[in-house]
């Protein structure tokens, strides 16, 4: 008995992430979901609006592009993540869970780690599509490979833990999806996904730069778009200071959101 | 024996006004195989959820393996192993993935394959756990409790949706467990089941004890035999405490076969039935003063 060591922390994330995305893969309606939906839009606003210039020579299929990529992350680490534990919830899964030696934050990571996997694969499909259907070109200068890295994997680890947080929202599995998705859908609309952003009202975009997707957006835009496209941005700036700020304060309150409303267990059982 | 692997002492679990578990007092040796019986509602699941570490208590001192629950422990965790009331659902793993998975949580882990076919799936270890019965997921549910060589197993009524077969397999395994010196506590609502597997049990109602013994110093709590037959008046019952007087009695007023004539020591579900009955009386009691009051 003394000789036996107990799993490493790495491990243990390891093996929850890989598990999560064999089961991700396997209940293929949700990957298909979460895959073809995005590449979907993608093909639909590119029919209805491409080839409408909308400043510096950018297409709104490029505009669109990067809003896609920037929402695909929170689809899948706020939304899909949030309903899937409130199921997961409900079906005591998470109660075995916690009755095991597995630490809490060992699965809350193998979460993250989980969706980066999800969210690259994602991100690899809009890219291809987008160049053979659309011909945009990935950028190659590595400048922007490296915003990419950071505003990716701050969206990402944002996005998820506010997932985890608003996983314990819903009352059961049932209304999870009745809950969150018109969260996301609003955000949206008002976070220069499906419009451009500065053809917005004015108060709906002050609303909007409340929440992330907007700084998650404008940093895809950052990555994807031309240097001179700044120029036609709400503050004629990429601001990745203020992105960087946003994100890591919604980083923040995911994380205390986790912390403090995650429930292990139905509501009224305990 | 050292330290008991379970000491309570006054638990209580109060919802409101409710007391779900009302000042129970149990201590269950390390080695112990150790049944919780009592109807639905009597408080079995909630006093083995305070034990568990998913529930709060109210009142009282608890102690599981030296730990007290409502602060469990990583380390604690290791050396349980938790079968809980609802059945696992379809999860999109396969039965060895899934046990595989368990297995890597825990620092001392039983071989896989050795426990898949300790529960009987091994023709099933490569399908996955979707496709399995009701009875085949619980027996699935059981290999997960136990892969990781727990100190303290604790099944909360483990059999339900088996077959007589699983359930004979269900028993042997527990007995190779006991064998290795792994405490169980379970519930259940099969008294055979009891009385065959436990060293001693627990009947609980009202979140009372009601009763504490082995299970054939239960049984032996029984005063009447039982006597059946049938006559002109159709099927008859007597419970009586000198069964021969009364058989002398019934011969000698009958010429001929008696139809039906069966004469049996009460069995333990007897035993049970009048102490739930005489303990759902003695609440009904109460309510009645309390209400006067």
């Amino acid at each position: 008995m003394s000789t036996t060591t107990r799993p490493s922390y790495a491990s243990l994330v390891w093996e929850r992430s890989i598990l999560e995305t064999k089961e991700f893969i396997r209940s293929r309606d949700q990957m298909i979901f979460i895959f073809a939906f995005p590449l979907i839009f993608l093909v639909l606003f590119g029919a209805i609006l491409g080839g409408n210039e909308i400043g510096q020579g950018v297409d709104f299929v490029e505009y669109f592009l990067a809003g896609m990529i920037a929402t695909g992350i929170l689809n899948t680490g706020f939304q899909s993540l949030a309903i899937g534990i409130a199921i997961d919830r409900d079906d005591d899964v998470l109660k075995r869970l916690y009755g095991s030696p597995l630490p809490p934050s060992a699965y809350f990571m193998g979460k993250v780690v989980h969706v980066l996997m999800v969210s690259i694969v994602q991100i690899a499909l809009l890219l291809a599509l987008g160049y053979f259907a659309y011909g945009i070109e990935p950028p190659s200068e590595g400048s922007a490979w490296l915003t990419f890295t950071w505003v990716f994997l701050l969206g990402t680890a944002s996005s998820t833990l506010l997932g985890l947080g608003a996983s314990s929202l819903p009352k059961s599995g049932r209304a999870a999806s009745a809950v969150i998705t018109p969260i996301v859908l609003v955000l949206q609309f008002i976070s220069g996904v499906f419009f451009v952003f500065t053809q917005l009202p004015a108060w709906l975009q002050t609303v909007a730069e409340v929440f992330p997707l907007k700084w998650l957006a404008q940093g895809m835009r950052s990555v994807f778009l031309p240097e001179d496209y700044a120029q036609a941005e709400a503050r004629m700036s990429w601001e990745h200071g203020t992105i960087a700020i946003m994100l890591v304060a919604w980083l923040v309150v995911g994380l205390v959101l986790a912390l403090k409303t995650f429930r292990w267990q139905r509501a009224g059982d305990r | 024996m050292s330290t008991p692997a379970i000491e309570i002492s006054g638990l209580t679990k109060a919802y409101g006004a409710n007391h779900a578990v009302d000042g129970l007092d149990l201590t269950i040796e390390q080695g112990e195989v150790f049944a919780l019986l009592g109807p639905n509602g009597a408080g079995k699941s909630t006093a083995v959820e305070i034990l568990e570490g998913y529930r709060k208590r109210t009142a009282g001192d608890v102690s599981v393996l030296g730990i007290d629950p409502a602060h469990p422990t990583l380390e604690w965790r290791e050396k349980l192993g938790i079968m809980l009331q609802s059945t696992s659902t379809s999860t999109l793993l396969t039965v060895r993935e899934a046990v595989t998975h368990w297995s890597r949580l825990y620092p001392n882990p039983r071989d896989v394959d050795e426990v898949i076919a300790s529960v009987g799936l091994e023709d099933k270890a490569d399908e996955r756990a979707k496709t399995l019965s009701g009875g085949q997921r619980r027996r699935l549910d059981v290999a997960l409790a136990v892969v990781g060589r727990p100190e303290l197993v604790f099944l909360d009524e483990p059999t339900t949706g088996f077959d007589p077969e699983a359930r004979r397999q269900f028993w042997r395994l527990i007995e190779s467990l006991r064998e290795g010196g792994t405490t169980i506590l379970l519930t259940t609502h099969y008294l055979d089941e009891a009385e065959y597997l436990a060293d001693r049990l627990a009947v609980i109602a009202h979140g009372k004890l009601v009763a504490l013994d082995t299970p054939k110093g239960l049984r032996g709590r029984a005063e009447n035999a039982i006597i059946e037959w049938t006559d002109a008046d159709g099927p008859q019952t007597l419970a009586t405490p000198t069964p021969t007087a009364a058989l002398r009695d019934l011969l000698s007023k009958h010429h001929g076969e008696i139809e039906g004539l069966e004469v049996r020591n009460p069995s333990l579900e007897d035993v049970y039935l009048e102490l739930i009955g005489q303990a759902a009386a003695d609440a009904a009691e109460l309510d009645e003063n309390e209400e006067a009051a």
